[in-house]
């Protein structure tokens, strides 16, 4: 059951991408006014790639992760921009199309399992709808591919849990069947919104390297969307830093790890738990990321955290550039960032040698 | 399920037994007693009616007296109707039967202009459908169920003449299928106009369930896989809104038949309510006391059979 390809439109920009974003604006209506909650991504998917999204809760990752899959109430949302899976732009296919699409080849694996199932249905009932919808096995064959994706996410006593309801299953085990349901038609790209966020540590890693598995043996695209830049380092081959709705950098994992450059990723980066002390959370910047309505749309949206920063270092329209092979950055003002304690610490760090 | 169900019932015992002992301190605060429904010779002798009373057990502490009278009322003995110097049991019983056709009645019409009701103003909330919806339900609020029914036996059983205006079957139908079709006819409009005003509540509350439920991430996994939206809706948005209705239908009996007490007036059916405000204008208390039981019991079995409905359609309390 490999992807094909079903559109014969030329892909022209997408070039060998499996997903392939542009300019992608999501406007939700609040009162009389539509705000934009993602302002202007441009991000490509390959197969076999997983490329995280990381930024601060509210940042907008959820709210590009369901513009793909076209989730959004249309009557309170405005999309903007292309996305093409495969050359097919999702942004204007039919929505018979759209639902061809959804669960056949984009898989979506929600945060919170305890709510993502449907409490009143079995597993199997839920695992088999999508079959139902994308395939034309036979009910033994239904069953039989539905108990052969049981096994395959790890729940142990296949057969059982698929007579089960949710309820009876922990949170771990219901992940796994939310993600046995997104990988039932072997997708060609699988999007993970916060998969581990709601599990706790052992549980976590488990689904991780369930999903790392996926990847190498189906040769899918994974968008892994995350505020854990644990998960990133052991998950992500390419990594996008979101902030306020705009990547501010994008880079490969090691270049993003070894050289972040963008304040707020550096922010993010040493607000990382300390290996001494795991509360101790160093160098956290204040605030939030600021409500739809409040967010800054003029300069750059991260001057308002850091105002120890001379204006002058920013940029009046910042864009994402890319500043080595392959790590893009946005506005000028990492050049001369630094953290306000920045000289304290290493005396510290002195002290300590 | 069948655990459940069994604890369940074995709950009911005690609401049962504290409902028998309010009702029979009810009986006991209310003038007249057990002589007082025979007919009897005002001119008695007073020795011989207190002996009459101590025959009757009338001077026994209030347990034994509580037992005596519970053992009756379980035999279905409620002693004497003092207007109509008839047992109560044989006067009740054509009323609960007719009653309960009343309610039987209500509760499918409530049922069938709440369920497409409800379903579609909470589907498409805040369209004009939705909101012509909610705008009836607001007046199926404010309107009195009474003055309700008085408008609707004027226009559809005078005015138009649609309906009979009272009585709850044709004098002399026979039997058979005419006698039945003349019980339907006779039932349709009291039981629309106690419906019309009933369903509100059940409409209401569809809609902010399938509201609710439409919002949920369980929809949203649904939607990711692909189901189309009258599916999305059909098999997922629905049962789950229906849940929390299922659960209510039995309390939704107990409140039809509180509503019949009305409307049986008004539409002169012969029913328990309508033969309770007779009894209350004419003082026949020991019938007031039956029909005060009888509708506690209905509401104590409404309450069951909700939570038994919720036990066979909910997994979750399935399991339990
Ligand atoms: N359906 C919606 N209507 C209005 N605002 C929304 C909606 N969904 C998200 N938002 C807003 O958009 C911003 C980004 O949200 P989201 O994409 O959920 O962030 P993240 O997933 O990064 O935490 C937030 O300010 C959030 O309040
Ligand atoms: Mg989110």
């Amino acid at each position: 059951m490999k992807y094909q390809l079903e559109s014969k439109e030329v892909m022209s920009m997408t070039e060998n991408a499996l997903l392939s974003a542009t300019n992608v604006k999501t406007s939700f209506r609040i009162g009389d006014d539509y705000y934009a909650a993602v302002d202007g991504v441009t991000l490509t998917v390959n197969n076999n790639e997983v490329v995280a999204i990381v930024g601060e809760s509210g940042s907008g990752k959820s709210a590009l992760a369901f513009s793909i899959l076209g989730l959004h109430d249309r009557f309170k949302t405005n999309l903007e921009g292309e996305i093409y899976l495969n050359g097919t732009d999702l942004t204007s296919v039919s929505t018979g199309k759209l639902n061809q699409i959804r669960g056949k080849d984009i898989g979506m694996i929600f945060q919170d399992p305890l709510t993502a199932l449907n409490p009143l249905k079995t597993i199997g009932d839920q695992i088999v709808e999508t079959l139902n919808l994308h395939t034309k096995l036979t009910a033994k064959e239904k069953y039989e591919r539905s108990i052969h994706l049981l096994k395959e996410v790890g729940i142990p006593r296949a057969e059982n849990v698929h007579q089960q309801f949710p309820h009876e299953l922990s949170g771990g085990m219901r992940q796994r069947v939310v993600i046995a349901i997104a990988i039932a038609c072997d997708p060609a790209l699988l999007i993970a919104d916060e998969p581990t966020t709601a599990l706790d540590a052992t549980i976590q890693s488990q689904i991780l390297d369930l999903l790392n598995e996926l990847k190498e043996e189906k040769d899918a695209g994974i968008i892994l969307i995350t505020h854990d830049l644990g998960v990133v380092a052991e998950m992500a081959d390419r990594v996008a830093v979101m902030y306020a709705g705009q990547i501010v950098e994008l880079a490969d994992v090691f270049s993003l790890f070894r050289n972040p450059l963008h304040p707020y990723t550096r922010s993010l980066l040493s607000s990382v738990p300390s290996v001494k002390d795991e509360k101790e959370m160093l160098h956290v910047i204040e605030g939030v990321v600021p409500s739809l309505p409040k967010m800054p749309r003029q300069g750059c949206r991260f001057k308002d955290r850091i105002p120890w920063m001379e204006d002058n270092v920013h940029e009046e329209h910042p864009e994402l550039r890319e500043v080595e092979n392959g790590h893009y950055v946005r506005c000028t003002c990492y050049k001369h960032f630094y953290f306000p304690e920045e000289e304290e610490e290493l005396a510290h760090v002195d002290t300590n040698y | 399920m069948w655990k459940f169900i069994i604890r369940r019932i074995i709950i009911m015992f005690p609401q049962l037994v504290l409902l028998s002992v309010i009702v029979f301190i009810l009986a006991q605060m209310m003038p007249g007693d057990a002589l007082t429904g025979m007919a009897l010779d005002p001119d008695m002798d007073p020795a011989q009616l207190e002996a009459m009373r101590e025959d009757l057990g009338l001077n026994d502490p209030w347990y034994i007296q509580y037992f005596s009278w519970l053992g009756g009322v379980l035999q279905g003995d409620f002693g004497q109707s003092v207007a109509h110097a008839l047992p109560v049991s044989d006067l009740i019983w054509v009323r609960l039967v007719n009653t309960f056709w009343l309610s039987l009645m209500s509760l499918f019409f409530v049922y069938i202009l709440a369920l497409p009701l409800g379903l579609i103003s909470g589907r498409w909330n805040d369209t004009i459908a939705d909101r012509i919806i909610t705008g009836y339900t607001y007046i199926g609020f404010a309107a009195p169920l009474f003055i309700f029914a008085l408008i609707m036996l004027f226009v559809f059983g005078f005015q138009l003449g649609w309906f009979p205006t009272g009585g709850s079957v044709e004098a002399n139908t026979g039997g058979g299928l005419a006698y039945f079709w003349s019980k339907v006819y006779h039932l349709i409009l009291p039981s629309l106009s106690l419906a019309l005003i009933g369903t509100v509540t059940t409409v209401q509350y569809l809609r902010s369930e399938v509201i609710e439920t439409k919002q949920k991430e369980f929809i949203l996994t649904a939607r990711a896989k692909g189901v189309p939206e009258q599916k999305v809706y059909t098999g997922h948005v629905f049962r789950n809104s229906l849940l929390p209705i299922a659960a209510v239908f039995g309390y939704e009996i107990a409140a039809l038949i509180s509503g019949s007490v009305f409307v049986e007036r008004i539409f002169s059916y012969p029913g328990m309510g309508q033969l309770f405000l007779e009894s209350i204008q004419i003082r026949d208390f020991s019938v007031v006391t039956a029909l005060v039981l009888l509708f506690g019991v209905a509401a104590i079995i409404g309450a069951l059979l909700s939570d038994i409905i919720l036990s066979i359609v909910d997994p979750r309390i399935r399991i339990k």
